[in-house]
């Protein structure tokens, strides 16, 4: 366990040290660029404060990505099943990752305005795609002959997708699963900046003007230890999950 | 055919320009062993999923009991056990797993399985996965088997092994089966008649039945001389 921990350990250490010493010594002004030591006083002097924003963004967050899932996965099925859906919507799902969230993030906030929906559309809308893609891909590399056997055991189309495809798939799904989560965060800050009265993102956009920096850097830094948290509380989930299948 | 056997009559299947098999019959009865021989590329794998219905023949006929395709891989599936992959026929069937294990469980057994229940496919020897594999054909409870190449993959010692515990298998459990191989030997340790066929388009050039009595070693004067027969025909 320790020798699994001090490698980032002292990485991080190194480059908490070098970031000090280069603002401590005048190498950028601190409006700019707060020290680690400021950042860290700012983290226990506005724990409430950063605790109950983490808490609108993790709901917007949790929310955003359950609903990514099942749509991802029920669009992956959908097309995996249907070739006219998958020529129909497969460019449609493409063309909807070039849509500039930052220009569609306030309109929706007109549409639908300043509470959790158009944060929940934003996340929808970045993190279905790897899921859709990854999933798709899995259902789609089943082997031919897998099918073939399926029919002479007698299977209907539905259960050779249970008990073959599906379960073939699955490691693809999470992969995507976890991309999405560690998207979603970015996701949530945008459409927060677009237009909102609370969580990470509206916190942090309150400091800059408010000359507020360091608490802009401590939100920053709860956000990516959130993000970091849920990528592996998936990674964990997805190794009981799978676990099963080779223990 | 309602008694358990299988019959073509004038059957050929066509893939656009090439011609895999023409104007075949043949009849296997009921619990009868019929081995088809050929190389590669005589349409053996196309005339076993004619008779499961995988396929359709664009002339002639084709009229079987329900026949269960053992394709050439084993196929099991990576994330069950063992057991599980066998019964894979009875889930399908409409079982809860725990149902189909426990009903799987005394054939599973007989095929001389026992102890590796719960065993995952990647755990267990080429040789055990097909014996696996050949369960779950056993267990989908339809009168024909069709074994595509089932040793194809295996070592010569292996190979030989399974085939004598395929021919104890079969003793136990009578079926009718179309077993297809390239290997003239297995056709005659195994089979009680041996087709064989001609490549592109794959015609039944000779129909060779097996006189010996079971169990047949390889080294039989029956077998050795069978077996120079059928290579003969092949050429």
């Amino acid at each position: 366990m320790i020798r699994r921990v001090w490698p980032p350990l002292l990485v991080l250490a190194v480059l908490l040290g070098a970031w000090e010493v280069y603002v401590d010594s005048g190498g950028v002004d601190d409006l700019v660029l707060a020290a680690p030591s400021q950042i860290a006083t700012a983290l226990w002097d506005d724990r409430s404060l950063l605790l109950d924003n983490l808490w609108v963004t993790a709901q917007e967050v949790g929310l955003g990505i359950v609903l990514a899932l099942a749509l991802g996965l029920v669009l992956a099925v959908a097309i995996d099943w249907f070739d006219v859906l998958r020529r129909a919507l497969y460019p449609l799902m493409v063309g909807s990752q070039a849509v500039p969230l930052i220009i569609l993030a306030p309109l929706l906030v007109y549409w639908v305005g300043f509470g959790i929906l158009p944060k929940l559309a934003i996340i929808a809308l970045i993190c279905f795609f790897p899921v859709v893609v990854t999933t798709f891909d899995g259902l789609r590399a089943t082997d031919p002959e897998l099918r073939k056997l399926m029919r002479t055991l007698g299977a209907t189309r539905w259960q050779s997708f249970r008990l073959t495809e599906l379960p073939a798939a699955l490691p693809a799904a999470l992969s995507g699963a976890r991309i999405a989560v560690a998207i979603a965060v970015i996701g949530a800050v945008l459409a927060e900046s677009a237009g909102s009265t609370s969580g990470l993102g509206h916190l942090m956009l309150q400091a800059i003007p408010n000359l507020e920096t360091p608490r802009a850097y401590a939100a920053v830094v709860v956000l990516a230890a959130f993000a970091v948290l849920l990528f592996y509380a998936l990674g964990l989930a997805e190794r009981r999950l799978l676990g099963k299948r080779s223990s | 055919m309602s008694d358990g056997g299988t019959s073509l009559q004038g059957v050929t299947r066509r893939f656009g320009d090439l011609v895999a098999l023409e104007d075949l019959s043949f009849t296997a009865r009921a619990g009868e062993v019929v081995a088809v021989v050929g190389a590669s590329g005589c349409g053996k794998s196309t005339l076993l999923e004619l008779i499961c219905g995988l396929q359709r023949p664009d002339a002639g006929s084709v009229r079987s009991a329900p026949a269960v395709l053992m394709p050439q891989r084993d196929l099991l599936l990576p994330w069950m056990s063992a057991l599980d992959n066998a019964a894979l026929a009875l889930r399908i069937g409409g079982r809860r797993p725990a149902a189909a294990r426990e009903a799987a469980r005394p054939l599973f057994e007989r095929l001389g399985l026992g102890g590796f229940e719960r065993a995952r496919p990647a755990e267990l020897s080429g040789g055990m996965r097909q014996r696996v594999a050949f369960a779950r054909t056993l267990l989908s409870g339809k009168p024909v088997l069709c074994l595509d190449e089932p040793f194809g993959a295996l070592d010569a010692l292996t190979r030989a092994d399974l085939q004598t515990w395929l021919a104890q298998a079969l003793a136990a459990e009578p079926r009718t089966v179309v077993l297809v191989t390239h290997d003239v030997e297995e056709a005659a340790v195994l089979a009680d008649r041996i087709l064989v066929l001609t490549p592109r388009p794959g015609r039944v050039v000779a129909d060779l039945p097996v006189p010996a009595a079971r169990p047949r070693a390889a080294t039989d004067d029956a077998v050795v001389a069978l077996r120079r027969r059928a290579l003969e025909a092949l050429r």
